[in-house]
């Protein structure tokens, strides 16, 4: 199982300010070893973040997105002590979900 | 792999019963997303653009592109796109000169502002153009970012 995720999540005047770090490798599938063999891709396909359960963010990525994944996103109508879950799933269909408060 | 099986193979591992159990996959709230193959496996960056319906964008100023002119370290490039048009439901952002450019797609819905912000990994310097889906219509803006360390390993 990969590492928890980090979510932070606050009230920035009415607005929600989300951030998730994913702790994954994002291998491109282009990169080669010291040993010289390429090492296979290994990528987060698909997440969504949810808010009290309901989805509000949709999102795909590709091998080009960073090692270790930051995201950002903000959400109106979020108030202190919601609940925020993300959920990756990757290439070879490892997943993970998290979540944490609004503060 | 398609989504559909992504949510299968978590299923026996259980994970999809807490996904359901904070009430995250109601099957009314799963929005749509099956990773574009099509759009993430192009190899240009017009027919990325095509597969996912912007071939026809229209360039736009309430589409904004927050980046570095010049990125020390191309492996982590921090990108912002915040769309200003009204209704956006959807953005998406691509490195013109990766081997495959589309990066992200983010669909947005209940009350989620339609902005992102990223990571990317960028080789050399290059075009990143961001892609906004609102009533239907496309829009696109593009910025360039100069990298003067490559990020794609190798």
């Amino acid at each position: 199982m990969a590492d928890p995720m980090k979510i932070r999540a606050r009230m920035v005047g009415n607005v929600c300010d989300i951030k998730v770090l994913m702790a994954h490798p994002m291998e491109t599938g282009l990169r080669k070893d010291s040993a010289g063999h390429v090492v296979p891709p290994h990528f987060i396909k698909t997440f969504t973040v949810a808010l009290n359960g309901k989805m509000i963010v949709d999102g795909q990525a590709a091998q080009s997105v960073s090692r270790n994944p930051v995201f950002g996103f903000k959400v109106g109508g979020a108030k202190s002590g919601d609940k925020v879950t993300v959920t990756w799933i990757d290439n070879k269909g490892e997943t993970r979900t998290d979540g944490a408060d609004v503060g | 792999m398609n989504r559909r099986n992504c949510l299968k193979g978590i299923g026996s591992t259980g994970a999809l019963a807490a996904a359901v159990a904070v009430g995250l996959l109601k099957p009314d709230d799963v929005l749509a997303a099956e990773w574009n193959k099509t759009a993430f496996d192009a190899k240009d960056l017009a027919s990325a653009v095509k597969s996912v319906g912007g071939a026809a964008a229209i360039v736009s100023k309430d589409l904004l592109i927050e980046a570095p002119d010049i990125a020390e370290n191309g492996a982590v490039t921090p990108v912002e796109v915040i769309s200003k048009i009204p209704n956006t439901t959807s953005i998406s952002i691509f490195v013109e000169k990766n081997p495959a450019p589309l990066s992200v797609h983010v669909d947005f819905a209940n009350g989620a502002l339609p902005e992102v912000s990223v990571r990317l990994k960028m080789g050399h310097t290059s075009v990143i153009k961001a892609v906004a889906k609102a009533d239907g219509k496309f829009y696109s803006a593009t910025r360039e970012i100069k990298v003067t360390a490559g990020g794609c390993g190798g």
